[in-house]
């Protein structure tokens, strides 16, 4: 740190720290308004649900599993973000891009990463928001049986951090364009390779490949950490592994925003 | 106030703005002119934080865009081309979130909101969501946005595009009226804004500064200028053609009308002083005994300066285009 300059500079970054959180809440509101402000958040929630119990009474056979857990409903987490989520991310910034009002956000006194996390944390609570409308799961289950209240909570986080990632991945590939469908189309695409990446039917047919590679490739996976939140453990290395991607992307986004600018 | 300097921005291989240098205080509205594509968006955007420059500084107040971006930005209030604003709010609620994106809070961000919608006479769609509004309210809305915080500087790019007459001549009251105490850049193609709304003009073209100075200035380097039309009557105009031409002070005439009564343009030599050929003309009307109907020395226009500058270049251009 050089002496002279950074002394004047102290209070003004402190002016800023405390400012951070401020905007960063003031972006994300107006971010979640505009998603209740047209017909297309209910209509996503209401698919959200609809899909979520089809596939978990229908077909994961819930009732017939006769066991008081909620496997038959979070197995199809994976499946059915994949879709979902970039359909919720796609808008951040291709729309912002589209319309010019980057051109606003990027010119008020807030810096780029503010911006970019106040826009995901507003989907992330939008999704959050969609998931825990699915509470008539616990009451069901709890009412069949006992469910082990740990596993239910540890399910539930697993979940809303696999959104996180798939979001973050939004984000990123939202950054790249400013058509939408382009934007969903990758996300769905980098989403599948964090799936697939580690999934035992893809990973069993690479027998080919070295070890070191296919673990390395498996390293990226979101499917054993989903798995072992499934499982009911709650393992910080888990955690750790959602928060790097999320970081990961985000920061990625940055310097995909950066770069447009730069021309 | 805002200090510009060398600045240059490529796009590819392509100099969109090419070492544009100048600087603003307070007090001063600077028009920003040039033809489409000369870079005035780019060097707003340069000046605003939303692009880095590929070389040269842009300094707010003292604070470097490039070092203390946010210090420089709080200073700023900008309206984007085209009036960028999120379709899904209502006016109310984009103005409040760029009020508190500004750092307002409570009464001050009421206050601050209320003096924008009053001052830019949205009070009638305050309500109304911002993808149904026409375009000169979206564009009054941007600009609400742009003096919610009653910022030093002000950079506008076309303020007044897409507003009805009546709204143009508020606009650019306004814009005189918050130049008295603010830095204001704004760009525009309406050169009668210059004079309107300008204490200084700068006219851009390719990337470069072509032409800097008063609006008065600037009239001063028409052909026009200087020149001194003579109106007569009951003498043909080939006599006084004749004799104009003979003055020593006349560098060449035009006639401009020879029914019902002669007008004639008499253009100066170079370096005849100011009034020296207006008076020239008028003891020759005297010894001649012409019934002067009018002797008026022009002013010079800003129209033909401007094209007189800029339009060798677009002339090129279209016709490198036209050739393959
Ligand atoms: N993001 C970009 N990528 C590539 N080229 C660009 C970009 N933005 C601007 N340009 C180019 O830079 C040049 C200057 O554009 P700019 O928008 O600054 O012009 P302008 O003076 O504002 O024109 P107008 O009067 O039409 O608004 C143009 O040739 C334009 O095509
Ligand atoms: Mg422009």
């Amino acid at each position: 740190m050089p002496a002279p300059g950074s002394a004047a500079a102290l209070p003004v970054a402190a002016g800023e720290h405390t400012g951070a959180l401020h905007h960063i809440w003031a972006i994300a509101k107006r971010e979640l308004g505009g998603y209740f402000a047209s017909p297309v958040a209910y209509i996503f929630i209401v698919i959200f649900l609809v899909l979520i119990g089809f596939f978990t009474f229908n077909v994961g056979r819930f009732f017939l599993r006769n066991e008081a857990s909620l496997n038959s409903f979070f197995m199809w987490h994976p499946w059915l973000y994949l879709f979902l989520v970039p359909a919720v991310g796609m808008r951040l910034w291709a729309e912002e891009r589209r319309v010019g009002t980057i051109e606003l956000l990027l010119t008020m006194p807030v810096t780029a990463w503010q911006a970019i996390v106040g826009k995901f944390l507003a989907s992330w609570l939008f999704l959050g928001l969609a998931l825990a409308l699915t509470f008539p799961m616990i009451i069901t289950v709890a009412y069949l049986g006992n469910p082990d209240a740990g596993a239910v909570f540890c399910g539930y986080l697993g979940s809303f951090l696999l959104a996180g990632a798939y979001l973050s991945v939004g984000s990123m590939t939202s950054a790249m364009t400013r058509n939408q469908v382009i934007s969903f189309i990758l996300s769905v695409v980098g989403c599948l390779f964090l799936v697939l990446a580690g999934w035992p039917p893809v990973t069993d047919a690479l027998t080919w490949a070295p070890a070191w590679l296919l673990d390395l490739v498996a390293s990226f996976s979101v499917m054993p950490h989903f798995e072992s939140f499934q499982r009911g453990v709650l393992d910080l290395r888990d955690v750790v592994y959602f928060a790097l991607v999320m970081v990961f992307c985000l920061f990625t986004t940055g310097v995909i925003i950066r770069s447009h600018r730069a021309g | 106030m805002i200090k510009v300097e060398n600045l240059v921005k490529a796009f590819g291989p392509k100099l969109a703005v090419n070492g544009v240098s100048f600087s603003v205080e307070r007090g001063e509205v600077l028009g920003f002119l040039g033809p489409n594509g000369a870079g005035k968006s780019t060097t707003m955007r340069m000046i605003t934080g939303f692009m880095p420059p590929t070389a040269g500084r842009v300094s707010v107040g003292g604070h470097d865009l490039a070092e203390h971006p946010i210090a420089a930005k709080r200073l700023i209030g900008y309206l984007p081309e085209n009036a960028p604003a999120y379709t899904d709010m209502t006016v109310w609620g984009f103005l409040n979130f760029a009020a508190e994106l500004r750092g307002l809070r409570g009464e001050a961000k009421r206050r601050a909101v209320m003096r924008a919608i009053e001052i830019c006479f949205l009070d009638s769609v305050v309500h109304q969501s911002v993808d149904t509004l026409s375009k000169g309210y979206r564009h009054r809305t941007c600009f609400a946005q742009s003096i919610i915080h009653d910022p030093p500087v002000l950079i506008l790019d076309e303020p007044t595009d897409g507003l009805d007459p009546n709204q143009k001549h508020e606009v650019r009251t306004l814009i005189r009226r918050m130049g008295q105490t603010k830095a204001i850049v704004f760009s525009t193609h309406i050169l009668e804004e210059v004079d309107a709304a300008c204490t200084r003009a700068i006219i851009i073209d390719r990337g470069q500064i072509v032409a800097n100075g008063t609006p008065a200035e600037l009239r001063q380097r028409s052909e026009l200028a200087g020149a001194v039309a003579v109106s007569v009557q009951d003498t043909p105009a080939s006599t006084v053609n004749q004799k104009l031409r003979e003055l020593p002070t006349v560098k060449r005439t035009l006639v401009l009308r020879e029914q019902p009564d002669v007008l004639i343009r008499a253009y100066p030599r170079a370096g005849g002083r100011n009034g020296e050929l207006q008076a020239s003309i008028y003891e020759l009307a005297v010894r001649e005994r012409w019934r002067l109907l009018e002797l008026r020395t022009e002013e010079g226009r800003l129209d033909e300066v401007f094209r007189s500058i800029t339009l060798p270049d677009t002339t090129r251009t279209v016709n490198e285009t036209a050739t393959p």
